[in-house]
């Protein structure tokens, strides 16, 4: 048990928080960006890169900085910028960008990684279909080859950020007659091609996040295809991998937490603190106990990814866990805040700008996307503990059932 | 930085675990709890080769000096085994009361003789967490007087350590006149724990801890925490089970662990219980090496390992069904060993205040 840094990252540290000191006017207004700077966040994203705070482990040729893998570097970066309430850099799209370093050919690096990286290509996932939630398999959105393009027809649906990205990587059906995993391919295209017809969803939140994206006739170059014909399930793995990754940082619960004590702390009931409710206190420590529990997994986690170990377990249960505690923790702000915390949309009174409701609904939609819980627990169980999968369902039969 | 456990801490967790599988399997337990034994005494003598009890002993009282994580393992594995085995009190709470508050000379008498199993002490401090009727004890001219409760480990105990009200600590020697204590019968058999009551008996206070309540709280953070592994031993014993009965058992033509509805019992099981793992290694580590932090992790191990060890016990009985119940399986020696290590030393929402208070929110 080493809960110190070595004296590289604590020197590292030190780089980055005077990085941050010197630079943070240069940070884009994230909710209130300057008018007449639109280039301020790609400017940003550039001067990241070039000091290795961004586009990190990205090699040079593709537009990164080019450094070796070091994941406790890449967590002091996280941290440091958190902690100054700096907005991140990014590598482009964590799921794209190394879905496409991996198994992309030469040509496609150079065509997708660089203006990815540097801003000028934003992305969106097209994988969750009407019929094709959890499984996700059995998608039917299809691509068909004629001459050099394919022809794509379907639909897709929760594809966030489908509004303003200027691409799409999107799982199609191409060989009908294989077995549902064997018959998909991976493909990648601008969302500026003709036939694409993206409706906003609106969601409980009354925000637009998602869309759906129908296809007409969409034409696709035959080279935009990621990995080989039929094996865009395993391409999409790849992806998928980097995506549940990201879920449940338990420093932004420590955080959330935090904020949930001071409201406790500075809200009165009946001249009474809300923390000196001894129902709403116990509710606060009892997550408290189990975000330290999980914080602590975290660096359980870290420490075997830095050996290059799987930690197993203690990685399976971190997006269930951490979706399950940031919603509870929602509910517990609303709780306490009582009828201000049903406050909304710039109401008067409203608390922490209504951050609390939003999440309550947000975190809620977490904790089915992405892997619903119950598929988690599946994983976990069929995975982590080795029990038995649910005995297959005839296909054909379960297709004559339903037609 | 890394969150794991060295080399020598795997050792030593694999020596212990492997004793206890062959020195104190379960048809062991059963002897000792239907016989109403205070203890396994061939187990207790035998884990005092392996260096258990005298783990947080300084070598230069014959212990083996180790840290509270270590202790924690060694909890980890007797909870595990059920082990009748008064670690908690005699190992861990009394050897931390004499090393916080104890005189040279009361170091020089005792210390090596837990370390060397010679003899066990037990460990009463119930009063000063959660007093109940007018027990309490009060200390007058070297003599105490009053009544202890849940004193564990004490009904054949050689040394008592007894907590005054104004929480300095005692030796007692249990045979002295003015001492009666009567075992209290828990539903856990596995743990003995008694009622003392004290006449005028002769007393011999820690010095250290006469105006400082410190010793008496370092006494019961140590064993909240132990108790807390023990809990994570046992709750973790307890998914295994049920995940290996998951997978033999048929119903329906299938075994029930293809079944979502058991699978995911055992999958809610592991999600709550994994994360346990790393509270109890923080919290031992933080004891030692981040004493800022220790009490409010003692607390919060405490009472998190209580939430979820209740929450696994009684899932895990469930997936076994009707099995689950029956004195045959011997589930219900695990079962009740966490519902002993959740009431003891403070039950989760006493150590939930506590925590609340020592972040001054309260």
């Amino acid at each position: 048990m080493d809960l110190e840094y070595s004296p590289e990252h604590r020197a590292f540290r030190d780089e980055v928080r005077a990085f941050l000191d010197a630079n943070r006017d240069k940070a884009p207004n994230v909710r209130n960006p300057t008018p007449g700077q639109p280039n301020s966040a790609k400017a940003w994203q550039q001067l990241l890169i070039g000091h290795g705070y961004a586009a990190r482990t990205i090699p040079r040729e593709y537009g990164g900085y080019g450094a070796e893998p070091d994941i406790l570097k890449t967590r002091i970066i996280a941290e440091e910028f958190a902690a100054a309430r700096v907005p991140p850099g990014n590598s482009g799209d964590n799921r794209l960008v190394p879905t496409v370093l991996e198994l992309g050919t030469e040509e496609q690096k150079r065509w997708l990684v660089p203006p990815s990286v540097r801003g000028e290509m934003s992305w969106c996932q097209g994988y969750s279909e009407p019929g094709s939630g959890s499984d996700l398999a059995s998608l039917s959105t299809k691509a068909e080859l004629d001459g050099d393009e394919w022809v794509i027809n379907g639909q897709k649906i929760w594809t966030s950020g489908a509004q303003n990205a200027d691409m799409m990587f999107c799982l199609v059906r191409t060989e009908p007659d294989a077995p549902k995993h064997n018959g998909i391919s991976y493909l990648v295209f601008s969302m500026d091609t003709p036939g694409i017809d993206v409706r906003p969803l609106v969601t409980m939140t009354g925000d637009a996040f998602f869309n759906e994206v129908f296809f007409t006739d969409v034409r696709v170059p035959k080279d935009q295809i990621i990995g080989k014909r039929g094996e865009g399930w395993f391409v999409a793995n790849t992806t998928l991998r980097y995506e549940r990754g990201g879920l449940g940082d338990s420093n932004e619960a420590e955080t959330r937490f935090n904020r949930i004590v001071d409201i406790m702390q500075r809200e009165t009931v009946g001249g009474e603190r809300l923390i000196d409710n001894p129902i709403y206190r116990d509710r606060l420590l009892k997550l408290q106990g189990q975000i330290l529990a999980m914080k602590f997994n975290g660096m359980r986690v870290l420490s075997h990814n830095i050996k290059g170990e799987d930690a197993g377990l203690p990685r399976w249960i971190v997006k269930l866990n951490g979706c399950e505690l940031n919603h509870q923790m929602a509910g517990l702000a609303i709780d306490v805040l009582g009828e201000l915390g049903l406050l909304y949309d710039g109401s008067p009174y409203l608390r922490d700008a209504g951050f609390w409701q939003a999440r309550y609904m947000l975190d809620l939609g977490l904790i089915i996307g992405g892997g619903t819980a119950q598929i988690q627990k599946n994983m976990i169980g069929e995975r982590a503990l080795g029990l038995p999968k649910e005995p297959k369902v005839d296909e054909t039969r379960a297709r004559a059932a339903t037609a | 930085m890394d969150f794991a456990l060295s080399e020598e801490q795997r050792m030593l967790q694999d020596s212990i675990d492997r004793f206890l599988e062959s020195g104190c399997p379960l048809t062991r337990v059963r002897e000792v709890a239907e016989a109403g034994d205070s203890r396994a005494d061939d187990v207790w003598q035998e884990l005092t080769n392996l260096g258990v009890h005298g783990v947080l002993i300084d070598e230069d009282y014959g212990g083996v000096g180790l840290g509270l994580l270590e202790a924690a393992l060694i909890a980890e594995a007797l909870g595990a085994a059920a082990a009748p085995v008064p670690f908690v009190a005699s190992a861990i709470m009394a050897p931390v009361a004499l090393a916080k508050a104890g005189s040279a000379g009361q170091k020089e008498t005792w210390l090596p003789r837990l370390a060397a199993g010679e003899i066990v002490a037990g460990v009463g401090v119930t009063e000063q967490i959660g007093r109940r009727e007018s027990n309490g004890i009060s200390a007058a001219n070297g003599k105490l007087s009053g009544k202890a409760m849940f004193v564990l480990d004490a009904a054949e105990a050689d040394l008592l350590v007894i907590a005054s009200d104004d929480g300095a600590l005692h030796l007692v020697d249990p045979r002295a006149s003015g001492v009666n204590r009567t075992k209290l019968k828990t539903i856990d058999r596995t743990r003995v724990v008694a009622e003392v009551v004290l006449d005028g008996a002769e007393a011999e206070v820690l010095p250290g801890s006469v105006g400082n309540r410190e010793p008496l709280l370092s006494t019961i953070d140590v064993g909240r925490i132990v108790l807390a592994a023990d809990t994570l031993g046992a709750a973790q014993v307890m998914v295994d089970k049920a995940v290996d009965y998951a997978k033999e058992r048929r119903q329906f033509n299938r075994v029930i662990g293809s079944f979502q509805a058991v699978k995911h019992m055992c999958a809610e099981m592991a999600a709550e219980l994994e994360p346990c793992r790393s509270l109890i290694w923080y919290s031992a580590h933080a004891y030692s090496a981040i004493p800022e932090e220790g009490r409010l992790m003692a607390c919060h191990a405490k009472a998190h390992l209580s939430e979820v060890g209740k929450f696994v016990a009684r899932k895990s009985t469930e997936v076994h069904g009707g099995m689950g119940i029956t004195d045959l399986l011997g589930l219900h020696y695990w079962f009740k060993r966490i519902g002993f290590n959740r009431q003891l030393l403070g039950a989760p929402e006493r150590v939930r205040e506590e925590a609340a208070r020592l972040q001054e929110w309260v």
